[in-house]
């Protein structure tokens, strides 16, 4: 089953969801691919259809009118689907609930959102320590908490939005610790305050957190966390603007569970797969692909929108989709020059406003350089394959100068999470020795995206179906 | 003048490496160059199989020597590359495959390689991993398995120990006849003088012949390999099939790695870019098919590498004709097993002596273009 379409869009959050529409608004054939079982992305992930209670909250309405708005649309949708490869021309494969199945489209958004980065310390891959997106998704979908007493740490917006999760789901906090200083948080205020709804959440999220007498740490990181039983013990202590440890008074913390996060990385399977330029910019969550404004990459055919393209939030992101979905229609020749730049004006400067904020939220999420320098040798940095920072340099020290040398030479990055993870931490620690991060490069993309049951992927048949190529020479 | 080094290698994969290894153990001032860094194309992606039942007929006496040089390397290598012996096996599903397996086995015992045909209880009883519905089965004891992304470490450590200059990262452009020695210009600008040069180009070596104005067909095969993450131990020995289209083993850590040289998307400009997704599924199926315990397991990631192939698919190892001090050495079919033995080979003529066997003379495959060096664009 190969028919083509138009345009295929890999991801539905609200970059992907917002393409796909305004695609088929402008008479695209389009299909839309998600491995969740509904549309919405990791801000308005929806939560199982048996929990059916209505919501009040507002990114939950939100949520509920994009996916109106898609059912109501020709967009075909192909939820519970992982694609696990593209291929120039473009086909897309995805393994669904019925198996593998291709399709093929004439362009390709990209819009596969973030992913999760932790800056490692001793104890992060203990059971009971998760990640502030991974929180966030239990949160949303499963109504489940991380934990009963938890410890809530790391840097930027999801952090005050996962305690106050936490809180509105009755759950205990034991502290919020934060890498910014309050004041961080204010010389952003006017970027931030350029979206009165969210800043004006934020204010209250901190204010209901202090009513709730939860202590707040700022510019505080944890040092460790130990298990102590089914407990785990966090030592807290202070940083500089950097985010080094600097002397100052420790302070240890008895906790169910800790969730801690350090901003988020753009997701790029399909782009480092398909080798289109990438280029690094730290405040955009690492390695993005290269794009030009109206978010066509380096190779025809191939467009990215929302955090799959840098992180910018999740408002940006849908502006960013709508853009891109003209882009499409206009190189499809589906749209006149004169109508494109009619429709695209006031989205730029929707996307303009909408990125001033996301700019701010993404400062504060950025990695800080001495936090990972201070990073143990002994602390394990590949969580997939066990590899401590000292294997990493050691490495370094051997010769090895970019992330691929240095993960073939001691597994980093070789799991199933493929660098997802640790891949942008692995890269600024080989930065560390004096060589540009531009020249450490990053890890090339390969398929599958997730890991694939293999069963699934081929499942038995009869011997003599099996297509031979013709045998290797004797 | 005098030049900057007695030999210049370019290519640092494990031809070019191990060449380099011992001409400077032999005394010689030696430079190595690769484009990118050491041992990461073919020579560090490789499925790492060490079978005599995929190895041509022809190679197998070098294929034996190579298998042994790396169960050893931690002495002449100074390094554990992961290499493991273990059992190899070839199977037979379906009567056609029973009669390529008998006359294969047969064609290769006459080489030399230890191979006898069991019966499919034996085979088993050996790896009950192995489907029981097998027609037929191959043995060898001499197999096993390296683990290929280790080579480049290795190697580096004992280059860098035996006062080899390393030049990585550097793409070779142009290669200049100068005196009784050669000019290589690199990117950037940079150049270094050699009395003497080794062409180890792997798929590259056509684009690099042509910088001598010599021309050569390299066939460039995009070999497609897959990973699965750790599963619990299903298999102990190398398996293949008859018509060489598989190749499977399991690691210390529990992964289990298929090949068996299906092709994927790719070329020597851009490298292995993506599998061709029918001949992915092919591959696995053939591999749970062998082994039925891997349907159990995840695929991690699928990965292509490069390997190069004369017109008559033999080797290209001696002196290039018509220059002085230039020498090739690549396109080894099963090339990763028998490199230790090759390099050693070309270095021991290099150095004067009389190689313990026979090269592979490079003149029947070259034509010469130009009697100038000329430099590719
Ligand atoms: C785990 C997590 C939690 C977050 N929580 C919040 C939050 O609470 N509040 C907030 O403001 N921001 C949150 N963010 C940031 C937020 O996701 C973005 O700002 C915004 O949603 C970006 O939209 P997007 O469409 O680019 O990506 P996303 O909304 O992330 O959507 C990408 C979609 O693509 C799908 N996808 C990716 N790869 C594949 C594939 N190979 N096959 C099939 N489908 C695929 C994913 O399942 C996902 O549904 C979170 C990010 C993450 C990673
Ligand atoms: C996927 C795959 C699986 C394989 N499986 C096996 C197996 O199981 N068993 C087995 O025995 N063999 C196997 N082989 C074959 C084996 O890997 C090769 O024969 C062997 O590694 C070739 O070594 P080489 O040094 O000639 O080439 P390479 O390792 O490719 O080295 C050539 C080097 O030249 C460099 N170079 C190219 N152009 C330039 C330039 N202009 N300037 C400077 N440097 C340059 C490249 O960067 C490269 O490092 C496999 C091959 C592949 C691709």
């Amino acid at each position: 089953m190969t028919d083509e379409t138009d345009l295929i869009v890999v991801g539905g959050g609200p970059a992907g969801v917002e393409a796909a529409l305004a695609a088929s608004e402008r008479g695209l054939s389009v299909r839309l691919v998600d491995e969740a079982p509904q549309a919405g992305g990791q801000v308005y992930r929806a939560p199982p259809r048996a929990f059916g209670a209505k919501s009040q909250q507002k990114a939950d309405r939100l949520g509920v009118a994009l996916r109106d708005r898609l059912c109501a649309s020709t967009v075909q949708t192909h939820f519970d689907h992982i694609v696990w490869s593209v291929s120039p021309g473009y086909r897309i494969d995805a393994l669904g609930p019925n198996g593998a199945v291709s399709w093929r489209a004439r362009a390709v958004i990209a819009a596969t959102g973030a992913q999760e980065r932790v800056v490692p310390f001793p104890g992060w891959t203990l059971p009971g320590v998760t990640g502030l997106a991974g929180a966030t998704i239990m949160l949303k979908s499963q109504g489940m908490l991380p934990g009963g007493l938890t410890l809530v740490a790391g840097q930027g917006p999801l952090l005050l939005a996962v305690a106050m999760g936490i809180l509105k789901a009755g759950g205990k906090l034991a502290a919020v610790v934060d890498l910014a200083s309050q004041a961080e948080w204010l010389a952003d205020w006017p970027a931030i305050a350029s979206r009165p709804d969210l800043a004006w959440r934020g204010l209250s999220w901190q204010m209901a957190l202090r009513r709730a007498g939860v202590p707040m740490l700022y510019r505080h990181a944890i040092r460790e966390a130990e298990a102590k039983g089914d407990q785990l013990l966090v030592t807290l202590g202070p940083v500089d603007a950097g985010g080094a440890p600097i002397a100052g008074p420790e302070r240890e913390f008895l906790v169910d569970a800790v969730t801690v996060g350090n901003g988020l990385t753009a997701a790029t399977d399909i782009t480092r797969l398909l080798r289109a330029g990438h280029r690094f910019e730290a405040l955009r969550g690492g390695w993005v692909p290269e794009r030009d404004e109206d978010f066509r990459t380096t190779l025809s055919g191939l467009y990215v929108a929302g955090d799959g393209a840098g992180i910018a939030g999740a408002a940006a992101a849908a502006i960013d989709g709508r853009l891109a979905a003209l882009a499409v229609a206009h190189d499809l020749g589906r749209l006149s020059d004169e109508t494109y730049q009619r429709l695209t004006m006031p989205l730029r400067r929707k996307a303009r406003k909408a990125k001033r904020f996301g700019t701010a939220m993404a400062k504060l999420m950025a990695l800080r350089p001495a936090q990972v320098a201070a990073i143990a040798a002994g602390t394990i940095v590949c969580r997939c394959e066990d590899v401590t920072r000292g294997e990493i340099c050691a490495a370094v020290r051997e010769g090895a100068r970019g992330v691929n040398q240095v993960k073939a030479w001691t597994r980093c990055g070789m799991g199933p999470c493929q660098g997802r993870i640790c891949g942008d931490i692995i890269g600024q620690l080989v930065t560390g020795t004096g060589n540009a991060r531009v020249e450490a490069g990053y890890f090339t993309g390969r398929t599958p995206f997730r890991p694939l049951p293999l069963d699934e992927l081929a499942p038995p048949i009869a011997y003599g179906d099996l297509q031979l190529p013709p045998p290797a020479p004797l | 003048m005098s030049a900057d080094f007695d030999i210049a290698i370019i290519g640092a994969g494990a031809m070019g490496a191990t060449t380099a290894l011992h001409l400077a153990r032999g005394g010689m001032r030696v430079a190595l160059i690769d484009r990118g860094e050491i041992c990461r194309e073919a020579s560090g992606v490789n499925a790492g199989t060490l079978t005599l039942h995929m190895t041509r007929a022809a190679l197998i006496p070098y294929a034996m020597k190579g298998r042994e040089l790396w169960l050893t390397a931690e002495q002449w290598l100074g390094r554990d590359v992961g290499a493991r012996s273990a059992p190899g096996f070839s199977l037979a599903f379906t009567e056609a495959e029973e009669e390529m397996l008998v006359k294969r086995a047969a064609a290769r015992s006459a080489m030399g390689a230890p191979i006898r045909l069991i019966s499919p209880a034996e085979a088993c009883a050996i790896d009950p991993g192995i489907n029981p519905a097998i027609r037929a089965a191959a043995f060898c004891a001499l197999d096993g398995h390296v683990t290929a992304y280790l080579t480049g470490r290795a190697y580096r450590q004992a280059l860098t120990a035996a006062g080899v200059t390393m030049v990585e990262k550097i793409p070779v452009s142009a290669i200049e006849q100068q005196g009784s020695g050669y000019l290589i210009h690199g990117t950037c600008g940079t150049r270094l003088s050699a009395k003497r040069i080794v062409l180890a180009g792997g798929v590259w070596l056509e684009s690099m012949l042509a910088m001598l104005g010599l021309r050569a067909a390299v066939k460039c095969l995009i070999n497609q390999l897959v990973i699965t993450e750790r599963m619990r131990p299903v298999m102990r020995s190398v398996v293949g099939i008859a018509n060489g289209l598989l190749s499977l083993k399991q690691f210390e850590n529990g992964s289990v790695l298929i090949g068996g040289g299906w092709q994927g998307r790719g070329d020597p400009i851009r490298g292995g870019v993506e599998p061709i997704p029918d001949n992915l599924i092919g591959n696995i199926r053939l591999a749970r098919h062998a082994i039925p315990a891997l349907g159990e397991t995840r695929v991690v990631r699928i990965w292509l590498g490069l390997e190069s192939e004369t017109a008559d698919a033999m080797p290209m190892i001696g002196p290039l004709p018509g220059m002085e001090g230039a020498y090739v050495i690549g396109c080894v079919h099963s090339g990763y097993t028998s490199a230790p033995y090759m390099g050693q080979l070309l270095a021991e003529l290099i150095l004067g002596g009389e190689p313990e066997m026979p090269l592979f003379d490079p003149a029947r495959l070259i034509e010469n273009t130009a009697s100038s060096v000329r430099t590719v664009a």
